[in-house]
């Protein structure tokens, strides 16, 4: 598990997936290409399943383009751990069933090398020797993300309910 | 103690009075989508194959981020959308040419005050200058939106900005947003409601409610609202449409903060790279030579911006170092514009014409910049690689700063121009 240690605030939508690729890529794989590319180009080659982000202040500023968290969970990434969230990129995780933890203990207790590693259901966070608790989603949001995003949540309560 | 703007709306929607903090499920009065329509497409169609959206007359379809189509596929996309609005029977589809989606909604009167508008783009949040509800989702929410006609909203604490004073001449309603960001940071509004109120509003054009307005989600925030008054009313009279839900936050709303800005003491700013809340006078960058100025957007292309830069550039021409780049915000705009003999005098004066649409603001295509250029624009976005080059810069800034300094071919103060 490898985890990618962004430090600064900020980070906005334009780094995590520039603009220019808005209207040409859209699915997982055309994403990956440029995920990230212009925040750490290196990093669409060396995010495996089960990575971990850690970032500061905002994550996920500006664009409402939902190819950032889309490509994060297309990448397998398992969470992102940051000081706070931007609103829409927080409700396009929730959309796309990535998790993400805002805990400001957390990512200030971080030093490269600590192992790193995030229990939802129990609402923790462990960084090296240290646990962080963090506030659970309310139940709205909770059930999107188990169903694994909006879309399968739509697809379960359709073919549940009176059905299409 | 009194309720805010955004629990009073939200809570109408639900029937019942609502509490900051809590999740309330709405059915929105419209769902915007533009270009990113085609993928919308793509995940409607695959989670309800061959379904029908649930409410036809509540989605709004606007091409205008990469129009007329740049490539093969951006034009496929374009066709997808054509076909499926037909096929669904969505007749609020305006094609290429229209104009930003966010002149073209309120224009074509789907914008109304007290209403709730959710737009698959950030800065949806323009409709707030119409006594709107107004927010960004991403596509997958917009297609959920499309499919079931409803969503969840957290109802949020609100920041109250009360305004004051009047504009001193060369400096506009741009000047006082970036200033306001400036102060709050870019997240310093993050899940939060902004409200603009006070003496000066009812001074402020609907021009300038929708550039303030516009800017909000630079601070976070989910929406920025205006309260609706003489202007609102006037604005919808000319659309031959009576107002019937405007919403006013009590006089003793809880807030979570109240911000004051006196018109008065706000001066030319400018947005350095690669953050918008990276603001400084723009006395401070005096002299800064520029490779591209460029006028228009969601923000700034409509006609009053447009005119501002005329009142500039009339009988002069910009500067041969400078390429001067404009963009209406929408068709009305831009004929508005031209009745006045505004776009002719911009033209004269070494303008670009480009069609109404988002133009080079994302960066996709029209005015993409070299590595190492400087641009000077009246966008709302300065992130690196926000026009298509990380190795760019771009400067935001007033339409009458951008006009001058096209003139000058460096960064001057307007002031010193409008004396």
């Amino acid at each position: 598990m490898t985890v990618f240690h962004y430090p600064q605030d900020d980070i906005n939508t334009d780094l995590l997936f520039p603009g220019k690729y808005t209207y040409t890529c859209s699915t997982g794989p055309e994403i990956m290409e440029h995920l990230l590319e212009d925040l750490d180009p290196e990093f669409a080659g060396r995010v495996r399943p089960g990575d971990i982000i850690i970032a500061g202040e905002n994550f996920g500023c500006g664009s409402s383009r939902e190819q950032p968290s889309l490509g994060l969970m297309h990448a397998g990434v398992r969470a992102v751990i940051a000081r706070s969230f931007a609103r829409i990129f927080y409700r396009s995780a929730i959309n796309q069933g990535l998790l993400l933890v805002a805990s400001p203990e957390a990512v200030d207790h971080y030093s490269e090398g600590d192992e790193v590693s995030v229990d939802p259901s129990a609402g923790e966070v462990r960084v090296g020797d240290r646990a962080f608790s963090f506030p659970p989603l309310p139940d709205e949001m909770l059930e999107i993300l188990e169903d694994g995003g909006l879309l399968d949540h739509i697809r379960k309560e359709y073919s549940g309910g009176e059905g299409e | 103690m009194g309720e805010t703007f955004a629990m009073k709306v939200l809570g109408r929607a639900v029937g019942r009075s609502v509490s900051e903090g809590e999740i309330v499920f709405v059915e929105p009065d419209y769902v915007l989508t533009h270009d990113n329509s085609a993928a919308i497409i793509d995940k409607f169609e695959s989670t309800v194959p061959g379904g029908r959206v649930k409410y036809p007359d509540r989605i709004a379809v606007v091409l205008d981020h990469v129009i007329p189509a740049a490539s093969s596929k951006n034009a496929a996309g374009h066709r997808k959308i054509r076909e499926f609005v037909r096929r669904q029977g969505i007749e609020n589809f305006f094609d290429i040419g229209a104009g930003v989606c966010h002149q073209v909604m309120p224009e074509m009167g789907l914008v109304l005050p007290g209403s709730i508008v959710v737009g698959s783009d950030s800065h949806t949040c323009t409709y707030g200058a119409f006594n709107a509800f107004a927010t960004g989702i991403d596509r997958t929410e917009a297609a959920g939106l499309w499919i079931t006609g409803k969503t969840w909203l957290r109802v949020p604490e609100t920041i109250n900005i009360e305004l004051t004073g009047s504009f001193s001449a060369g400096i506009s309603a741009k000047d006082l947003i970036l200033t306001i960001i400036g102060d709050v940071g870019a997240g310093g509004a993050n899940y939060m409601a902004v409200e603009f109120n006070g003496p000066a509003v009812g001074g402020l054009r609907m021009a300038d409610r929708m550039t303030i307005a516009n800017m909000g989600i630079e601070m976070g925030a989910k929406i920025a609202a205006f309260p609706s008054n003489i202007r609102t009313s006037q604005y919808f009279r000319e659309l031959d449409i009576e107002i019937t839900g405007a919403v006013w936050s009590d006089h003793d709303a809880d807030y979570a903060r109240t911000l004051e800005y006196d018109l008065e003491r706000i001066v030319p700013v400018i947005s350095r790279p690669h953050q918008v809340d990276n603001v400084v006078p723009a006395g401070d960058l005096e002299g800064m030579a520029i490779d591209q100025v460029f006028l228009g957007t969601c923000t700034n292309g409509r006609m009053e911006d447009l005119k501002s830069a005329a009142d500039i550039l009339r009988g002069e021409t910009v500067h041969p170092d400078v390429r001067l780049i404009v963009g209406p915000a929408s068709r009305r705009e831009f004929l508005k514009a031209e009745a006045q003999g505004i776009i002719a005098d911009l033209v004269r004066a070494g303008a670009v014409m480009l069609p109404p649409g988002c133009g080079p603001c994302l960066g996709a295509h029209q005015g993409a910049l070299a590595p190492g250029e400087k641009c000077l624009s009246t966008a709302n976005r300065n992130f690196k690689g926000r026009m298509g080059e990380k190795e760019a810069e771009i400067y935001l800034a007033s339409p009458e700063t951008a006009a001058v300094s096209a003139l000058l071919g460096k960064v001057t103060d307007p002031r010193e121009v409008l004396k």
